[in-house]
């Protein structure tokens, strides 16, 4: 009996007093994308664009807009831009309320919105999540899972994960939704009573990522379920999760 | 004895597809009971669109005492007589075989869907998600539990058929297909700029693993190898995924039977280890540090000592924690005799892995038909031989603490040189066969690629297709109650099987 006690003496506390300091991430980290459209030229050939592998990317009047929606934040498109205009900063901040929210322009993000008042009254300290992978790689899986353990201690806001869709407030959604997944999905959401929420994590669940445009998905939860908060990233950081969540229910103060 | 000779190559070569030899089915079949019968196993058997609308079959074995990888083909007609009888490792690749190719295996005893695909052009699909003849028991005190896709925690999904007599497990039947995107499908016609993306989402906690396997495809395809020190880099790649890995499933083994402290302590460690990956790639999977070539990322001396003194702690906090686990009778009486395998039935249903090294089995691509830096750096194979819980979680422990030693005698060496060196486009009307032992086990990738130098079939195998039936045969005589016990200490891929 004694040795569990030494150990955790040992091990010490390590949760991680977020939000109040800022979460510390790796050096390499790829966040937002930053575009500098003054430096966007018109001599390279629309190399980013074509170096991009799920079509992120997309040339308008005023220079690129980048779909974080999309964005496997592979950097493939700064590495080919001749003229430096595009670059990944380390800022893990991504979550949006709206979808056209994360066509990014310049560099300017709109971040997500908190609920209403009336929702955050329901949802505000407590909210219960079912968690659905919908043809999910495990990564986004890995990293909405890591939010339970002592470093994020995602108990400590009121959310918690539940087993069954009847005990929860929503839902929240990884992978690109395959069509084999598409009835479990649909019944699971029916099984969560009103009014509830879906949180779409990482770029399949926001777009279809990589398997976009493939037959045997349905490019994302947007065609079969409302959406009220869209986390990017493949995966997004553990971070960039819980700095969504924490929005939405206007815990940031 | 069949009448020919199969074309035996390295991990890691590429062959010209004229050199395979094509045999009549019934040498096929000959030869592939033969090849078992000598202590090989079966890494891949898949079909191959040919020519007039047929198929060809390709069998490759991994044959341990040579460290080969035996090849040979056969045209397919509509049927044939299944191998699963006297083969039962290829049982599920069978299936695979009926379900994408119309090709009947007469006499399989188990011919179900295995993924449920998408059929072209709105065609009929031969059966519904999920609706399966399950296998029924029958009798006054069976009764039938059925769990998922959708399941309790935050996992992936999959559908579990329970036949039991009271508590007791009689039959555990699992299908699976829910997480099908087709990723064998979108690489064909490849390589693209979407490939590697692919790969480092066939199965996301194992990225490095897929990673590498396609790299070492493309490499050998191309005729060109990588320099040492992306070999090195890659290899503490692999090692660190495994060790990430593991600490999390010794956590979640914790979990399942309500021992919290190993269970918090490894939650925390395992994102400790993510976070060593992320230091060197800038993310906690691995995403982007593994490119055919080489390496996408560099380490130099100060993150190099950085990531060796995180690790000693690492590896001391993990001490601490897991020794909990050894040290407490009560964790050992719920761990030891939980679905237990024998060698036999490891061997029989060809697991691979910890849950075959848990078997007593010592199987390890690394040691066996090592590629890469494993050819020049070797690494302890961990073996238990109880084939329980207790084996699947000690061998773990065991390989965490190799990789560890690995790692650090790997950093030390690392010596300068380029990390990324260009590869000549893939050779034309070739075959290339890569094996790569990821945390889960052997990850098979073959590639075949047509006069245009581009895919025209791409099959890859993660371990979990060797690995779930093991998990249902674990299961049988157990009790319900310790079925997420028993998952876990498997902790199979959905994605990985359901490609």
């Amino acid at each position: 009996m004694i040795k569990p006690l030494l150990e955790r003496l040992r091990q010490g506390r390590r949760t991680f007093p977020f939000p109040e300091a800022d979460p510390e991430l790796p050096e390499r980290f790829r966040g937002l994308p930053s575009l500098d459209t003054a430096r966007c030229g018109r001599d390279c050939g629309d190399a980013c664009l074509k170096a991009c592998p799920t079509g992120a990317l997309s040339r308008t009047e005023k220079g690129v807009t980048l779909d974080l929606g999309c964005c496997l934040f592979c950097a493939e498109c700064a590495a080919v831009c001749p003229n430096g205009a595009i670059r990944f900063t380390r800022e893990y901040r991504l979550a949006a309320s709206k979808r056209q929210d994360l066509l990014l322009k310049e560099d300017t993000l709109r971040l997500a919105s908190a609920l209403d008042r009336k929702a955050l009254k329901l949802f505000g300290h407590s909210l219960k999540l079912r968690q659905v992978s919908a043809g999910g790689c495990n990564a986004c899986e890995s990293d909405v899972n890591v939010l339970n353990t002592l470093v994020f201690d995602l108990g400590r806001f009121g959310i918690q994960f539940v087993a069954s869709p009847r005990h929860a407030d929503g839902l929240l959604v990884t992978g690109p939704v395959t069509e084999n997944m598409r009835l479990a999905l649909e019944k699971t959401w029916a099984a969560v009573p009103a009014p509830k929420l879906v949180i779409a994590v990482g770029a399949c669940a926001i777009s279809g990522g990589p398997y976009r445009g493939r037959p045997e998905t349905l490019d994302g939860v947007g065609p079969c379920l409302p959406v009220d908060l869209y986390v990017p990233g493949c995966p997004p950081h553990p971070w960039s999760i819980l700095d969504g969540l924490l929005r939405l229910l206007d815990r940031l103060g | 004895m069949p009448s020919f000779e199969p074309l035996h190559i390295l991990n890691g070569q590429a062959a010209a597809l004229k050199d395979i030899p094509s045999v009549p089915p019934e040498d096929f079949r000959r030869a592939t009971l033969d090849c078992v019968a000598e202590g090989a196993r079966v890494c891949a058997l898949f079909g191959c669109p040919a020519a007039g609308g047929r198929t060809r079959l390709y069998m490759l074995l991994a044959h341990p005492r040579q460290g080969q990888i035996a090849v040979f083909s056969s045209e397919a007609g509509p049927s044939y007589p299944a191998l699963t009888p006297d083969c039962p490792q290829v049982h599920l690749f069978e299936r695979e075989l009926a379900e994408d190719y119309g090709i009947l295996p007469e006499g399989h005893p188990w011919l179900k869907p295995v993924r449920f695909p998408h059929r072209e052009n709105g065609a009929p699909r031969p059966a519904e998600i999920g609706m399966i003849d399950f296998y029924r028991t029958e009798g006054e005190q069976v009764h039938e539990v059925a769990v998922g896709p959708v399941h309790a925690g935050i996992i992936e999904p999959g559908h579990f058929r329970f036949q039991a007599s009271g508590e007791e497990v009689l039959h555990l039947e699992i299908s699976l297909g829910y997480q099908h995107r087709g990723v064998e499908r979108a690489l064909a016609g490849g390589p693209d700029k979407r490939t590697v993306h692919y790969m480092e989402t066939l199965a996301g906690d194992t990225t490095v693993g897929h990673a590498t396997a396609y790299a070492q495809v493309m490499e050998s395809l191309g005729g060109k190898n990588p320099g040492f020190r992306a070999q090195t880099l890659r290899a503490v790649a692999l090692e660190l995924e495994r060790m990430a890995n593991h600490a999390g499933d010794l956590g979640a083994l914790a979990g399942d039977i309500g021992y919290l402290p190993t269970a918090s302590f490894c939650g925390r460690l395992r994102g400790d280890i993510l976070n060593l990956t992320a230091l060197v790639s800038g993310s906690r999977f691995g995403r982007g540090w593994i490119r055919p070539g080489g390496v996408g990322f560099d380490i130099d001396w100060a993150t190099r000592d950085r990531l060796l003194e995180r690790l000693e702690k690492i590896v001391r906090d993990l001490t601490g924690a897991v020794d909990l686990l050894w040290n407490t009778p009560s964790v050992l009486a719920r761990f030891e005799g939980a679905g237990a395998l024998t060698a036999a039935q490891a061997v029989e249903l060809g697991l691979v892995g910890p849950a075959a090294r848990a078997c007593g089995l010592s199987r390890d691509v690394r040691f066996e038909l090592p590629s890469g830096k494993y050819r020049f750096s070797q690494i302890p194979v961990a073996t238990w031989s109880s084939g329980d819980v207790f084996a699947r979680a000690w061998v773990r422990w065991q390989e965490i603490l190799n990789s560890a030693e690995f790692i650090r005698a790997e950093l030390e060496s690392l010596q300068p040189e380029e990390i990324l060196t260009a590869i000549p486009g893939p050779a034309p009307e070739s075959l290339a066969a890569v094996l790569v032992e990821a945390w889960r086990g052997e990850i098979c990738h073959v590639a075949m690629t047509g006069a245009d130098g581009r895919f025209s079939r791409y099959k890859a195998v993660d371990p979990s297709f060797h690995n779930w039936a093991g998990l249902a045969q674990a299961l049988r005589g157990q009790q319900i109650s310790d079925f997420p016990l028993c998952n876990k200490s498997f902790n199979l891929s959905y994605c990985g099987h359901d490609l």
